[in-house]
């Protein structure tokens, strides 16, 4: 079924201060060959209203990811609160509810270093604004896997630890302002 | 976590010879998980390559033991998805009420932080004296803790708070003694508790149940086991029985969909025929 692969797999990872971001980038988000999967350390009071929050500013599909979810075209994913989202192919998502990392549960280090196995030189890994390390790490390994990578310039992140940390091991290709992100994707995927 | 380069036709190797050499049959886990499984016991065991882990596997079977707990996952909570446990307490319950004697199968309990919820469920019913909770795991260590009843204080916070969202009206302290950072629950919850290894790769029904309990175990396993457990689980219960399934765990896909009907929105289906 290789001809049903999507072509480019694009994954947000952010904590604190990005979620306001997120919400307007989403009516920006290019259709195309390309599916998103969103990672984001959530608050349990805005949890379950994060799927209608995001659906609210897109004609794209949102999704909270389910067991063995399959992937499809022009949707985002949202990674559930209380589960690492990995990739089991490139045609299908798992859930693994194992030990948090960077005490985060979803972990964003844990979607990257899977899509950097699975998609490799087909991710696309935004890290975005954060008081966490997490992420870092496997920005760094999107980037070795020779997919594409980016960093919220952390002038423009409301929390500029997170990707500060991406920075410092040289994890990104890319340093952006959350208003060039989706415009860059744009280009990307032309 | 550190690169190891941990290759697809190693895990495939590691798989092969963890059934040849001890008989656990890995070849239907979903791979994902199982590589970062690996890759993090490679790194918190310290072997320098995939080499060390196999020859390691293949000549010491107590090391296999460990690897088994390690690579398989543990990770539970009390009252998990309390809205949940609050279905369980309130629609269940008072249906299984009616039976003379209540057997509920928590399968995959890992160190049983489940069963012991259950278990309060039960006797704040008043039920627990006429309930047999049948706690099977993989590993036979991880279950010792299910006889022990001991738990960490470090998430008693959180265990309370769920407990207390799940419809809980009493002080969850009350439950246990807090003592050197530990809580160990009281003796009379674990009376009631039948705690045994069981493979639900390889092993067969044991009884017949009025409610199966199966959290976050099959998001591990590929469709086809999917299916193989759940039609296991589908014979296991009796008429009108029903099947607990983690919070993004779903029978919809499966062959005894049919069979069943979904309580609500949580994750709980009632066998219908």
């Amino acid at each position: 079924m290789a001809e049903n692969e999507i072509g480019r797999m694009i994954i947000f990872g952010g904590s604190a201060g990005s979620l306001d971001v997120l919400l307007k980038m989403l009516p920006h988000f290019p259709r195309g060959d390309v599916a998103y999967v969103v990672v984001l350390h959530r608050r349990a009071d805005v949890d379950h209203l994060l799927q209608a929050l995001f659906q609210k500013r897109t004609t794209l599909e949102v999704v909270e990811v389910e067991d063995k979810e399959v992937i499809d075209r022009n949707t985002i994913y949202l990674a559930p609160p209380g589960y690492h989202l990995l990739f089991e192919s490139r045609r299908e998502f798992a859930l693994d509810s194992s030990e948090k990392i960077h005490f985060s549960r979803p972990s964003i280090d844990a979607t990257f270093e899977s899509a950097s196995e699975v998609f490799a030189e087909k991710t696309i890994a935004i890290l975005l604004s954060g008081a966490n390390a997490d992420g870092a790490q496997g920005l760094l390994q999107v980037r070795r896997a020779g997919g594409i990578t980016i960093a919220q310039d952390p002038t423009d992140a409301e929390v500029s630890y997170m990707p500060e940390q991406a920075i410092a091991i040289n994890a990104q290709m890319h340093i952006l302002k959350s208003d060039e992100i989706a415009s860059f994707l744009t280009n990307v995927l032309r | 976590m550190i690169e190891l380069n941990l290759r697809e036709e190693d895990i495939e190797t590691l798989i092969t010879d963890l059934y040849e050499f001890y008989g656990y049959d890995f070849s239907h886990y979903a791979r994902a998980s199982l590589r970062r499984r690996v890759n993090r016991i490679m790194v918190i065991d310290r072997f320098p390559s995939f080499a060390e882990l196999q020859y390691r596997v293949r000549n010491d079977a107590e090391y296999v033991t460990h690897l088994i707990e390690e690579i398989t996952v543990n990770v539970t909570e009390m009252f998990r998805d309390p809205q949940a446990f609050k279905v369980l307490r309130e629609k269940v319950l008072p249906d299984l009420a009616t039976q003379p004697l209540i057997r509920i199968w928590h399968a995959g309990c890992a160190t049983g932080e489940e069963v012991y919820s259950m278990a309060i469920l039960l006797e704040e019913a008043g039920l627990l004296n006429k309930s047999l909770l049948y706690a099977t795991d993989l590993n036979p260590t991880v279950i010792d803790n299910v006889k022990q009843g001991i738990f960490s204080m470090n998430h008693m916070q959180q265990f309370s708070e769920n407990y207390m969202a799940s419809g809980g009206k009493k002080d969850f302290s009350s439950y246990y003694t807090a003592q050197y950072g530990l809580a160990k629950f009281d003796d009379r919850l674990k009376s009631k508790m039948i705690v045994s290894t069981h493979n639900l790769v390889s092993d067969r029904s044991f009884n017949e149940f009025h409610l199966i309990i199966c959290r976050n175990v099959l998001i591990y396993f590929d469709k086809e086991l999917q299916n193989r457990v759940l039609t296991l689980f589908d014979e296991s219960l009796d008429a009108l029985g029903y099947l607990m399934l983690g919070s993004k765990e779903n029978i919809r896909f499966s062959p005894i969909a049919r069979n069943f009907r979904q309580i609500g929105t949580e994750r709980i289906w009632r066998k219908m025929k």
